[in-house]
């Protein structure tokens, strides 16, 4: 026993754990790094997993600790919820998931942080400013992740909401968030004292500016919203690494803040405007001004049975999905229904705009879950260098990816967009409900276009109708 | 102290650095993995939260059970997060 304690003195105890942390660390790189190819990317998120793994192991043995029940508790309760909401979620509300896991990330950062303020009144200000980011960082993430759940599940509605002063209430939100942070560092830093109010009140504030900030978003944008939202939970994970000073937190953090950031960036560019943009314009709820709806021409509907004869025909096919494919479920009877044409001799491929559906890659889980292969799954840059030449381009759900104002209406709030070109392939059939413009509002000179087709109707019953009709 | 934090803030950048590295090349097709995968290393944080049951902060009542809860939070967030990203991946596949 006492050579034990010798071998094990707190020093060694010490550099024992900062070692495995390093380790834990290079696991979280290796995996995130196989993450980027289909191939490997599940053996990533288990290498990734047994980082986390050895990071909490080497954390439980951590001698000062001396309380294990409550500890026990949270780990065997957590791991209950998590283990079901995993095995539970559909695919299809995927989404949602990911957004209250974010949630959830953020809301524990910010009880570190806050237990860490109320531990001592010794804190200096090294400790003070991260103790602040993690609260105010963790707060928004949660709130702001709540929204973007409840936006998603339809448990509150999808359209930005938007009034008078909006900006002006954030900011004036964000200056006060400021002062709190002043006096928290100035209270304890130099008067030594734990206010407890200020905490509170810190926490307040950056539950209502989560709120205030997701609200005015739009379903389209959620993308932008899911992606940012996961680069602060990693961050406020980064900042509570700062408070107690841990080198593991910090690398893991700062991985997941960058690469949230990047993702973000992506979604943005994608739709060719700014994050200023997305998070403060409540775009979809300004109606577009001066788009030429002047030179739409006819509409030209298409039935079930003309629509698989021309199908038939075809020797190439490009299926272009958007959100309406999840709100119709209709992923099972897309994947029929290209399997269906693949034994007919066309060529199928799958065109997924990245802000395709409501977060980054939603097409292509919905697609994977029916058993699409991902070699399948194209890019828009991969698509439409060959678009003219494909014979038919099934659009189902989706509208603004496709909207040719975003190269041709100067004026149109989508204009430089990319977006995929089925109005210059041979054919281009539109499934959709009705005429109703986008999320965004904006109408869709695609639709008027001679060769577009509309096939009204369900997309799901749709689909299901032209799978019949290969059947038969 | 100080020397910690300039350490620390070392750390901070270069990681922030090779996030951007590792990341920038992930294709589309994998965005919510990708996302969902991250998400579950940002429950790092679980670490922070196991430690609050030092001695120190035990002392607090308040301060430990606090950190009891963020215990909860960060495990969900980690065994969901994995679960999740693993089951989605499994569902890629080619033929």
């Amino acid at each position: 026993m006492e050579i034990l304690n010798t071998i094990f003195s707190e020093a060694t105890n010490k550099a024992l754990v900062n070692v495995v942390y390093i380790l834990a660390s290079v696991l979280f790189i290796i995996g995130l790094k196989m993450l980027g190819s289909p191939e490997t990317a599940r053996k990533g998120n288990l290498v990734s997993a047994m980082g986390m793994l050895i990071a909490v192991v080497v954390t439980l043995l951590d001698q000062s600790i001396i309380d294990y029940k409550w500890i026990v508790v949270g780990l065997v309760l957590g791991s209950l919820v998590g283990v079901i909401a995993a095995m539970k979620v559909k695919m299809t509300a995927m989404p949602e998931m990911v957004a209250i896991f974010n949630g959830f990330g953020g809301i524990a950062s910010l009880l570190v942080g806050s237990s860490e303020y109320l531990l001592s009144a010794q804190h200096n200000i090294g400790i003070l400013i991260p103790i602040f980011l993690t609260v105010v960082i963790g707060g928004l993430t949660f709130t702001g992740s709540l929204i973007a759940y409840g936006k998603l599940s339809g448990t509150i509605t999808g359209n930005p909401v938007i009034y008078k002063g909006q900006q002006w209430i954030n900011g004036i939100l964000m200056v006060a968030l400021l002062f709190l942070g002043i006096e928290m560092i100035v209270l304890q830093g130099l008067l030594i004292t734990v206010d407890w109010q200020i905490l509170v009140a810190a926490v307040a504030l950056s539950f209502l500016l989560g709120v205030l900030i997701v609200i005015p978003i739009g379903g389209a944008d959620m993308p932008v919203v899911i992606a940012l939202l996961n680069s602060y939970s990693g961050l406020a994970a980064c900042a509570a690494g700062f408070v107690i000073l841990n080198n593991v937190l910090i690398v893991a953090g700062a991985l997941v803040g960058a690469s949230g950031l990047i993702l973000t960036n992506i979604m943005c560019k994608a739709m060719n405007r700014s994050l200023a943009n997305v998070l403060f314009s409540g775009f979809g709820s300004v109606i577009s001004v001066g788009s030429s709806s002047t030179e739409q021409g006819e509409v030209r509907p298409i039935n079930v049975a003309d629509a698989y004869l021309i199908l038939e025909a075809a020797s190439s096919v490009v299926i272009v999905p958007g959100y309406g494919m999840a709100v119709a479920q209709a992923q099972h009877a897309v994947r029929e229904l290209g399997e269906l044409l693949e034994e007919n001799g066309s060529e199928v491929q799958y065109a997924i705009h990245p802000v395709a559906g409501r977060m980054p890659g939603h097409m292509n889980v919905l697609l994977a879950e029916a058993n699409v292969s991902y070699d399948q799954l194209m890019e828009p840059d991969d698509i439409n260098p060959t678009i003219e030449t494909t014979d038919v381009c099934l659009v189902i759900g989706a509208n603004d990816v496709v909207n040719p104002a975003a190269r041709e209406d100067p004026q149109s709030p989508i204009y430089g967009m990319p977006i995929i070109n089925v109005d210059k392939a041979k054919t281009t059939f539109v499934l959709k409900r009705s005429m109703a413009p986008g999320f965004a509002g904006i109408e869709n000179p695609l639709f008027f276009k001679p060769n577009t087709r509309m096939l009204f109707g369900d997309a799901k019953d749709s689909i299901t109708a032209l799978v019949s009709e290969f059947k038969t | 102290m100080d020397a910690v934090l300039i350490l620390l803030l070392f750390v901070l950048v270069l990681s922030i650095f090779l996030g951007v590295e590792l990341i920038s090349k992930v294709p589309s097709i994998l965005h919510t993995p990708l996302m969902s995968g991250a998400n579950a290393i940002s429950g790092i944080t679980i670490v922070g939260a196991i430690l609050t049951s030092r001695a120190e902060n035990i002392e607090s009542e308040l301060s430990f059970a606090l950190g009891m809860v963020a215990v909860f939070f960060a495990t969900v967030n980690v065994v969901g997060g994995y679960l999740v990203t693993n089951r989605m991946l499994g569902m890629f596949k080619k033929k």
